[in-house]
Order: C-alpha cells, then structure tokens, then sequence
C-alpha cells in the first residue's frame, strides 16, 4: 500500500488546484477571470492557489495590461505537466489497487 | 470504500472541468434546425425566382451572357444568400446565449472564442472567393463552394464544441463536392446541404443534449 501512495501529490490535494490543473492541461493559456468563472472560486481563493502552484513552479504566469487593465494570464509549465499526469496516474493505480 | 469514492469523484470533477473549459457545449440543437428552415425557404425563392423545374439542371445556363439579367439575378442572389446567412447566424447566437444562461454557463469566454474565430476564417475566405468567382462569372461554382467553405469552417470549429458537428462537416464537404462536378445541381445540392441537413443534425443534437 505504501508504495502505491508515493506518486500522489500533496500540492493537487484540493478541488481547487485539481481544477485549475485540469484546465491548465487542455487549454494552452487562460486568463484570471475566465479561470475565476470556470472554477466558481473567490479572487482571494483563486490567488492563493495560483501563488501556492507558481511557487512550485507548476505554473508559469505572465503579466500584462489590456489599456489600463492589468491583465495576467496563466499556463502550465512542462513540470507541471509531468507532476499532474503522475499524479492521476497515481490515484489510478489507487483505485485499480483496491479494486 | 468512501476513500475510493473519493477519489473516483475527484477523476470525475477533473474530467469535467477538462471538458468544461475546452468545449463550447452550449451551441444550440434548435438553432440548426431554424437555420434550416431559413436556407430551405431561401433556395425555395431562388427556384421561383428562377422559374425552374425541381429537377432542371444547369440554373445558371439560364443567365446566357446577358449582361442585365446576370445583374439582376446577381443581386437578388446575393440579397437572399445574405438574408439566409443575417438570419441564421442571429438566431444560432439567440438560441446559444439563452441555452448557455439555462446551464448556468458564461457565453464569452476563450473557448466560445476560439470556436467563433476558427469557423469565421474558412467562412470569411470562402465568402471571398464566391465573390472572385461572381467576378470571372463561374456562377456554377457558387453553390458548391459554399457547401466546400462551411463544410471546412465547421470541421475546423468542431474541436471547440460539440464533437458531432465534425461529422456535419463532412456529409457538407461531400455535397460540395458532388455540386463541384454536377454545378447544373447546385441550388439542389445547396437546398440539401443548409436546409435538409441542417434540419436533421438540429433535430438530433436536440434530442441528443437538450431534452
């Protein structure tokens, strides 16, 4: 059991990073507002999951202004990448395991 | 056991949100099905206008080179084609925004985006090029080339939204390319390709997803 355990990824562990994972992974770019929308999180809760995957260098962000708007959009890095497929190919193998 | 569930749900909601936010899914079954209609009561016109049999190829031998019926037809062609067109795409919006509002969906987002941009380019070139071809006078064409254009507009588009509209796609590119060869049947195969089919494919997807 031990080892089935070791690929699952204490950075995924809630809805909301699985969320903002999942979109990361099919979509090439996606900006705050559209993420805030798809997930149906706060601003403040949305930030702090986007900082807390950015300091894991899941995701990379990018800055910038429409007019006067600051607008930041977000993509995932290829490590993020990795660490996510291997993370539900663990909880895959979990389920398959007790099965 | 509840552990499994768990996770089995956190798959789900992981798929979901894949899906959600690739796919624009609130294109509305209805609005093909108006569409339809619309294009079926245009060529209907165009055959009146015409005065042809149901059957009678080569509509467009009638023109004969002479100057001021190819004017007068053009425009009434283009006038109708546009009505069509105007009409269609006002409703598919309609319909689309009141279906998105009922799934509780937003309506403008990148993917709606992406959707609109990458059917409006094969669309736009499509709608030039009958315009070259009005030019050098290759009225034959015209029909099945709107077919070919919007049959490669939709394939293009379908990777955005609803899968089934690839297959739309295609059974468009297969007529325009039959009218390619045999443009004496042209408004037929047009009437086919943005009336009938359209009915069709409205009334599927609406029984498909909507009911």
């Amino acid at each position: 059991m031990k080892d089935l355990l070791v690929n699952i990824n204490k950075a995924f562990e809630s809805k909301a990073r699985l969320g903002i994972m999942s979109v990361l992974m099919v979509n090439e770019q996606i900006d705050f507002n559209s993420l805030k929308e798809l997930l149906d999180l706060t601003d403040g809760n949305l930030a702090s999951h986007l900082k807390a995957l950015e300091e894991l260098e899941y995701i990379a962000v990018w800055k910038q202004f429409i007019g006067r708007k600051p607008n930041t959009t977000y993509r995932a890095t290829d490590q993020g990448k990795k660490a996510f497929e291997s993370h539900l190919q663990a909880l895959e193998n979990l389920i398959k395991g007790n099965r | 056991m509840n552990q499994e569930d768990q996770h089995l749900d956190t798959l789900y909601e992981i798929r979901n949100m894949m899906e959600k936010s690739s796919r624009f899914i609130s294109l509305s079954g209805l609005s093909g099905v108006f569409a339809g209609v619309y294009a079926l009561i245009g060529a209907a016109l165009a055959f009146f206008y015409l005065k042809l049999d149901f059957f009678q190829p080569a509509y467009y031998d009638y023109l004969n080179n002479n100057q001021q019926v190819i004017r007068s037809t053009g425009i009434f062609f283009i006038a109708n084609a546009l009505a069509v067109l105007t009409l269609a795409l006002a409703t598919c919006l309609y319909l689309s925004t009141r279906k998105a509002k009922k799934q509780g969906l937003p309506i403008w987002t990148p993917t709606s985006r992406r959707l609109l941009m990458s059917v409006a380019i094969p669309l736009a070139t499509g709608g030039i090029f009958c315009l070259a071809l009005i030019y050098h006078q290759g009225f034959g064409l015209i029909a099945p080339t709107t077919l070919l254009f919007y049959g490669l507009a939709l394939i293009n588009g379908s990777k955005y939204t609803l899968h089934d509209v690839h297959y739309l796609g295609i059974c468009e590119i297969v007529l325009g390319l039959i009218g390619s060869f045999f443009t004496g049947y042209g408004l037929l195969l047009w009437a086919i390709g943005f009336g009938v089919l359209h009915i069709v494919y409205g009334t599927l997807m609406y029984y498909k997803y909507e009911r």
